[in-house]
């Protein structure tokens, strides 16, 4: 790549949106059959469990229909026989990124992800496409018997724990998507946190999709042991194509007893992207799962993180932040499942509008008759930033039985243009004067995030305004 | 160096007309004050200069300095030194105090500089402290939730931060009760001297026995009927409105202002 080319790629305003040429050693070309799933099966050199279990999922994916009866009809628009289901220059992953390819490590460089390693993480997987290209966790944690490691590495190095809790979450015909992830994943990470071991610094994965034409299905485990914690977050960017991308994930969580997982996640897919994903975490007696979840970019989002409640005293928690602009969708949620006494859920979900962006908010509280001591609190708040944005909420709460207590608020706002005016008055540009409600809006939430995390949410936020003002 | 008002003409956008050529001429170092009846359009003065979107100019030029501002957006026009204390200031939900104001102040810096954060908070609680404001106000939404009095205290602070070079304080004195409103006075009179003009809006002489203008304009019907001295302030609130609308006949106020 010429230093012409760079230097015109780095007057790009928002960081993600580049991309370099690609060149790939394996790629499962253009379409989805069974074949796909035997060569992917081939090049990661996979137990013949595995590859039966994707050949099933793959018939599930096709026997299932669009969910459009209830979903977006946009779905519609995904030519799965257009897209490519694998692509990747090698299977596994490098520890050092001095052994990454030039172009792929300026990639995650532009994206800040080695600086972040060396001042917060305690680990990185960095993924391009179908693989990760770089993986390491910082030695100390090694040592405590903390696993980090690619979805394709977690299999071969840890087969029982991987097939002990693998599909167990999240079953194969949950839906279409973790159907068709289930047949033909690669990539994401595996983590076993050992009984006792508090992970103090966050453990990151990045996604990043380079490929035009092509689907992104990584598989995330994530396994803390009786009494242990770790935080996890991802990021994830792609460049603007014109032809539409799909990212399709399922991550699953296990928190054994009185263990803590916390999931954070800043989605920032460019507009074109597709982004079906499914997560739920099994949350056994005294756990605590806590999904935060933000989704800024992509065209299409669907994904209602949940927590199955299955242990007395068990929490789950979901603090997620939608924005959706001109041209997106965001289609996002929440669901609790209560299975035992005393399980605690809590849920704040806030979505911005913006000119003729839709969020829409779906949850799913349920709370079976024979539970005693139960307890959900579910948020709702939207934001619109002008007339023609859209905002629906479709909460379904079943609570059976006396002893449990549900509560639900939710409500909608405006920006109107008097603050608008004010602000302006002050001498803030409009598109300032925008970003600051609708960081005055998702303040209270923010607050709860890792402050890393909370600076790279403004820094977008703040774009996305300055895109949406022109 | 002034604020210079010239036969402005505004009206609400597709709607009625309210200014009907409006002269005035706000110098630095001086106070102004505009008297006149409920609806007689001082408002809609204050937000027409500021560039309100409702509100659209059929004839005339408002000069900052010389500089025609009637073209700018309205943050352009507060960069470039033009401040309103709002009659209702609105609130904003989640944005602190104390972010907002540095946010204001951080926007008239150039690109890739930095407020610095201990010289903010230092200049910040001095104001506050002269406007006997405390110190949990700089973590509140700004004006969610505020009393009257707190919303006006907060105008003249968010003034007293942006130091402008023209302020127009728009009913600044309504909604106050008599200690609030010396000590608001206090704090603009405290900003006066010979690098701010002043144009203070008011219904009420009241406010003017704090803040003594140098000059008293009299609005009706969408422009300036009458200029004096203070002494015309005093002799309104004794006559009422009444005593200058019979004064002026429906010749006078149909026709061009004579006055300049
Ligand atoms: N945005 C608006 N839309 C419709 N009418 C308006 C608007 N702003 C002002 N007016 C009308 O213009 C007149 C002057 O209003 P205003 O400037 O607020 O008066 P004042 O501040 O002197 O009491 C009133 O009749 C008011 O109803
Ligand atoms: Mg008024």
């Amino acid at each position: 790549m010429s230093t012409e080319t760079l230097s015109q790629l780095d007057v790009d305003r928002t960081r993600g949106d580049f991309h370099y040429p690609e060149q790939h050693t394996f790629d499962a070309g253009s379409g989805l059959s069974h074949a796909t799933v035997d060569y992917i099966s081939n090049v990661k050199g996979e137990p013949d469990w595995i590859r039966e279990f994707r050949h099933k999922a793959l018939d599930v994916f096709f026997s299932k229909p669009m969910p459009t009866h209830w979903a977006s009809a946009d779905l519609e628009n995904i030519i799965f026989e257009k897209i490519r289901y694998y692509l990747a220059n090698a299977q596994r992953p490098t520890r050092s990124w001095d052994e990454v390819p030039d172009d792929v490590k300026r990639t995650f460089e532009r994206l800040g992800i080695p600086e972040q390693e060396r001042k917060f993480l305690a680990g990185v997987e960095a993924q391009f496409d179908s693989e990760a290209v770089y993986s390491n966790m910082k030695k100390a944690l090694g040592d405590q018997g903390v696993v980090f490691v690619g979805s394709t590495d977690g299999l071969k190095e840890h087969p029982e724990l991987f097939k002990k809790w693998f599909g167990k979450v999240i079953p194969t015909g949950d839906n279409k998507f973790s159907a068709l992830n289930s047949a033909v994943f690669s990539g994401g990470s595996f983590i076993y946190v050992p009984p006792g071991v508090k992970v103090k610094h966050p453990l990151q994965a990045y996604f990043r999709i380079n490929a035009e034409n092509f689907g992104q299905f990584e598989r995330t485990l994530i396994i803390a042991d009786e009494g242990s914690e770790v935080m996890y977050m991802e990021g994830c960017t792609a460049p603007k194509f014109e032809t539409a991308t799909l990212h399709s994930a399922v991550v699953e969580l296990v928190a054994l007893k009185g263990a803590k997982i916390q999931y954070v996640t800043v989605q920032n897919w460019s507009a074109n992207v597709f982004n079906l994903v499914t997560k739920r975490a099994i949350a056994h007696e005294e756990a605590e799962v806590k999904w935060i979840d933000c989704n800024i970019g992509s065209r299409l989002t669907m994904k209602y993180p949940g927590v199955i409640l299955k242990g007395r005293k068990a929490r789950g928690e979901v603090l997620s932040i939608a924005l959706a602009n001109n041209g997106q969708h965001q289609d996002t949620g929440a669901k609790m499942i209560h299975a035992a006494d005393e399980t605690t859920s809590n849920i704040i979900a806030k979505s911005i509008s913006i000119g003729k962006g839709r969020s829409s908010y779906r949850g799913l509280v349920h709370i079976p008759k024979h539970l005693k001591g139960c307890k959900n609190n579910t948020e709702c708040d939207a934001l619109l930033i002008n007339s023609t944005s859209r905002t629906d909420t479709y909460p379904a709460i079943t609570v059976r039985g006396s002893g449990n207590s549900v509560q639900h608020e939710a409500s909608v706002s405006q920006v109107s243009a008097e603050q608008i005016f004010y602000m302006q008055q002050r001498g803030l540009s409009e598109a300032q004067a925008m970003s600051l409600s609708v960081n005055g809006f998702v303040n209270d939430l923010v607050r709860e995030f890792p402050m890393e995390y909370s600076v790279e949410l403004k820094r977008l936020i703040d774009l996305e305004m300055e895109d949406s003002v022109g | 160096m002034s604020l210079v008002i010239h036969n402005l003409h505004a009206r609400v956008v597709g709607g009625q007309q309210i200014l009907r050529g409006l002269n005035l001429e706000i110098e630095k170092g001086s106070v102004h004050a505009i008297m006149g009846p409920n609806g007689s359009g001082k408002s809609t003065l204050s937000k027409v200069i500021a560039g309100h979107p409702d509100y659209e100019v059929t004839a005339g030029e408002v000069l900052l300095d010389g500089v025609n501002v009637l073209g700018m957006e309205p943050d352009a026009r507060s960069r470039a030194g033009l401040f309103l204390a709002f009659q209702y200031p609105v609130e904003i939900p989640g944005v602190s105090n104390a972010n907002f104001i540095r946010a204001a102040l951080q926007a008239r810096l150039a690109a890739g500089e930095e407020l610095e954060a201990t010289e903010y908070y230092g200049d910040l609680y001095k104001e506050m402290d002269r406007l006997e404001i405390p110190r949990n106000f700089t973590a509140r939404s700004v004006n969610e939730g505020f009393s009257g009095g707190e919303k006006k205290r907060n105008e003249v602070l968010q003034m007293a931060m942006l130091k402008p070079a023209y302020a127009i304080l728009d009913e600044t004195d309504s909604g106050l009760d008599i200690d609030a409103l010396k000590v608001v006075s206090a704090g603009v009179n405290a900003l006066r001297g010979p690098n701010l003009g002043v144009l203070v809006i008011t219904h009420y002489q009241r406010l003017l026995d704090y803040i003594t203008p140098d000059v008293v304009h009299v609005l009706v019907g969408g422009r300036i009927v009458r200029s004096a001295g203070p002494e015309l302030a005093l002799e309104l609130e004794a006559k009422g409105y009444d005593w200058i609308r019979d004064e002026l006949s429906e010749a006078a106020l149909a026709a061009e202002p004579v006055l300049a």
